[in-house]
């Protein structure tokens, strides 16, 4: 029954959706004031038809109802609650149904929170996002139904791969489909300037709390992507230049430029035509890059075309979203009023900068993503993968210049500066930095001097942030408590990203410099080390979990005269047959401690435990890092300027009528 | 000229979306092996441990087994190993190439999935998946007991894959003289 009160509410979902689509434009179009109003109670009927849908299917999930062909292929009884929920959303069907949840969501807030927008343009952006979840609706019911039905029904489910068996999983797609799914709001602000051919400084500003809004989730989201597959995938790597990683990384590329490049069009009107096409590329690389990936069709390149009726259904939509949109573009951004002219010294150009840097990494991301298709295209005998070689090559030379210029930006004044100025802004932090890198290099050796470089550009970056504060808060006449009370939200934010971004970098030259590891057979009793951490084996034993049987290993790990416990363990699922390890991590300020055991081998010496030992230093720094810039984000979005609202003029009240006699 | 700028965005959009069209059209699994009902290239691979056994094109005699090239990078090589782990757990022997992987990738692959495999080379130069033909990982060759490869699997086996097609060709192989 449950299934059906589900799959009638996705049916009911669509309809309102179809309607939602075409009547607010309409309105927006003739100026009818009621059926733009339509637009915005349709808005939160889709968010609450689809609620209903999706909370039928979590029950189900919950109630292990294995007469639904869904929730038979991907839980199983011995499954924990909490991880048979999550499993909702751990397949296509499931995570297609989140990902029109979240779409409705953010639609009724465009329709709550947007009573300061424009009216024409709300109705319009409503619209857009009606023809968004249209697709997407049409796409789960007709190729991916997840309230399918099974006859004869199982006793018990195939359970979900046990390597997603992980509060990571709970919590990392909803993040990303935050994130992905945002971006469709500032698609459709995109689309309603084109179509209105306004895209002015109001503009600008009541769309920046909703890039915001997609990027602090997305930001949150691979950074615990990131961890999530250093503490359960195995070997430390924290990043894997993977198709999937990928997927979520160019759209995040693209969110910081858009953000930046909406801050000119805010502040100045300038570089409205970048930011539109900054917006419609943010959400057409989150389309791309999901789609293709989910879909199977880049994991491999053989595992191409493997489902063609949804892969052709994808493509359609992308061809639909993006082509249109581009279309437009073409069409009408040439005509768009532009701002302020500036010099080629300036925070604008800096920004520009920014923005051209971002691009080409992005480029490079989808270049490597994507060769693999395109070069079978033209040579189906050249099957190629790429791998990370490639970025290391080509994005770490462009990175480096963005990174330096974070710093810079801020010091650069609007409008117009010069050279000289900026020079003298300039000396104390390159002094500092320069004097610190000198420091590195004598500790470490010449030889270890890209890593002195990495770790040189951190600071750099942190302390460039911790500047933009200073001369916040040292005025013409000194220190005063005023201009520290009165600092904007605004500028916190920017403060704690450039930060996190100096973290992040920090802990990815150390990690690539410094990582040390050590791979050998060890029996109770004996020692062994890698780097700066001794690890002594105590003993190993045979324990039962709630739906695995595990082998697990007790090490004691010294490291400058401190010890600790670590406990790593093998795990065997009986139900899917499938092994997982989970490591035993000794975490600190200054680094990992990374113990892990794998098979029962025979060497030389008789039989024992393969072990593997690693140090990573600073590793907790990448992920710090990530976390400071969402919550930089944060700080942004809290910002009182987005509460205010741009000075517009209030459309006058409807006259009353007045009776004729 | 100003407006050619605005326009290269759909051009660019546009070459991007034919190809995604023309790689839907391709089938994955009509690759051509230029190595079926012939002899398997003749290779001599050291192992993944220093030290340890490699695996030579020799020794694909007496018996079919099937001969599985994959690497720790390969996306897709997670999702085949529980199936390569059954195999082995049904009595069909799997050999393993660790393509253009460095060894110590390849051991921690091994340590952290589980080892099906009864015996593994490295290629790390990647010359031996150039005579074999190999487009991508993974593919799988089955062999016979004259070291004749009589089929080519593209892409990871799925168990279905596994229970319609290799396996029954594995028992007709064990069958034949």
């Amino acid at each position: 029954m449950l299934a059906e009160i589900g799959h009638f509410a996705l049916i009911l979902t669509l309809l309102v959706a179809i309607a939602q689509s075409v009547l607010p434009m309409l309105g927006a179009i003739r100026g009818d004031a009621a059926l733009m109003a339509f637009g915005r109670s349709a808005a939160s009927l889709q968010a609450l038809l689809i609620a209903i849908s999706f909370g039928s299917l979590m029950t189900l999930f919950g109630q292990a109802d294995f007469s639904v062909k869904l929730v038979a292929n991907h839980s199983a009884l011995s499954q924990p609650l909490p991880y048979r929920l999550a499993a909702t959303w751990g397949n296509h069907e499931g995570s297609m149904l989140l990902w029109v949840l979240v779409l409705s969501v953010y639609g009724a807030g465009i329709a709550k929170f947007g009573d300061n927008l424009r009216a024409t343009l709300q109705a319009r952006i409503l619209s857009i996002q009606a023809m968004i979840s249209v697709a997407f609706l049409a796409f789960a019911l007709f190729t991916s139904n997840p309230f399918e039905r099974l006859f004869p029904v199982p006793l018990d489910g195939a359970e979900l791969n046990p390597l997603l068996q992980d509060p990571g999983l709970v919590f990392h797609p909803p993040l990303l489909y935050l994130g992905y799914v945002g971006f469709s709001v500032t698609f459709s602000f995109a689309v309603a300037a084109l179509l209105e051919g306004r895209a002015d400084p109001a503009w600008a500003r009541w769309m920046r709390p909703w890039v915001l809004a997609a990027w602090i989730p997305l930001t949150i989201g691979i950074t615990l992507g990131s961890f999530w597959a250093y503490y359960e995938l195995g070997w430390g790597g924290w990043w894997f230049w993977d198709p999937v990683e990928n997927a979520s990384f160019m759209p995040w590329l693209i969110g910081t430029a858009l953000l930046h490049s909406a801050i000119v069009t805010e502040k100045r009107g300038s570089l409205a035509g970048w930011t539109i096409l900054l917006a419609i590329m943010a959400f057409s690389l989150s389309l791309i890059g999901t789609f293709l990936v989910r879909s199977g069709i880049l994991t491999s390149v053989h595992a191409f075309a493997v489902d063609p009726e949804r892969g052709v259904f994808i493509l359609a939509m992308i061809i639909g979203a993006t082509g249109t949109a581009l279309a437009m573009f073409a069409a009408r951004a040439p005509m768009l009023k532009s701002g302020a002219l500036f010099g080629s010294v300036s925070r604008e150009s800096g920004l520009t900068m920014n923005n051209l840097l971002l691009m080409a990494l992005t480029a490079v991301v989808f270049l490597g993503t994507f060769y693999p298709v395109i070069m079978e295209a033209v040579s189906p005998a050249n099957k190629i993968s790429v791998g990370p070689p490639y970025y290391n090559l080509v994005f770490v030379p462009l990175a480096t210049p963005l990174l330096l210029l974070v710093t810079i930006g801020p010091m650069l004044a609007w409008k117009r500066d010069d050279l000289a100025t900026l020079g003298r802004k300039l000396l104390v932090p390159t002094a500092i930095v320069a004097a610190l890198l000198a420091a590195l290099v004598l500790a470490f050796g010449w030889q270890q001097v890209v890593a002195a470089l990495g770790l040189a550009l951190g600071a750099w970056l942190v302390l460039g942030a911790v500047l933009v504060l200073v001369r916040r808060w040292w005025g013409a006449g000194g220190f005063s408590l005023r201009l520290v009370r009165t600092t904007p939200a605004a500028t916190i934010g920017l403060v704690l990203a450039h930060a996190g971004l100096g973290f992040t970098t920090a802990g990815i030259a150390s990690m690539t410099s410094f990582a040390a590891e050590k791979i050998l057979v060890m029996r109770p009793g004996e020692t062994a080390v890698a780097g700066p951490v001794s690890v002594k084996m105590l003993g190993a034993e045979e324990v039962d979990g709630a739906n695995y049987r595990a082998l697990r290993a007790r090490f004691t790990v010294a490291q400058n005269g401190r010890e600790g416990l670590l406990i790593s363990e093998r795990r065997l699922y009986t139900v899917s047959g499938n092994q997982t390890t989970e490591a035993g991590i000794g975490v600190s300020l200054l680094g990992n401690q990374y113990v892990a055991i794998g098979d029962v081998q025979q060497d030389a010496r008789g039989q024992g435990l393969v072990v593997r030992i690693y140090w990573h230093p600073l590793v907790g720094w990448i992920w710090f890092g990530g976390l400071l810039m969402a919550m930089g984000g944060c700080a942004s979005l809290a910002d009182r300027r987005f509460r205010i609202g741009a000075p517009q003029l209030r459309s006058p009240l409807a006259p009353t009528l007045v009776p004729a006699e | 000229m100003k407006r050619l700028l605005f326009i290269l965005p759909i051009l660019v959009f546009a070459g991007l979306a034919a190809f995604l069209g023309f790689g839907l059209t391709q089938d994955p699994k009509e690759l051509p092996s230029q190595l079926i009902d012939r002899p398997l290239p003749e290779f001599a691979l050291p192992g993944i441990v220093e030290g340890g056994p490699g695996l030579a094109s020799a020794s694909f005699r007496g018996e079919p087994r099937l001969l599985n090239v994959w690497a720790s990078w390969c996306a897709a090589c997670p999702q085949e190993h529980p199936v390569l782990e059954r195999i082995a757990k049904e009595g069909f022997p799997v050999y393993g190439i660790a393509w253009k992987d460095k060894p110590e990738d390849s051991r921690a692959f091994l340590a952290r999935y589980g080892d099906p495999y009864s015996g593994m080379g490295s290629d790390f130069p990647g010359r031996t998946a150039i005579d074999l033909g190999v487009t991508g990982a993974p593919e799988t060759f089955v062999v016979d007991k004259k070291g004749r490869v009589r089929f080519k699997q593209i892409g990871p086996i799925s168990p279905e894959i596994w229970e319609q097609q290799i396996k029954p060709l594995m028992q007709q192989l064990r069958a034949e003289a």
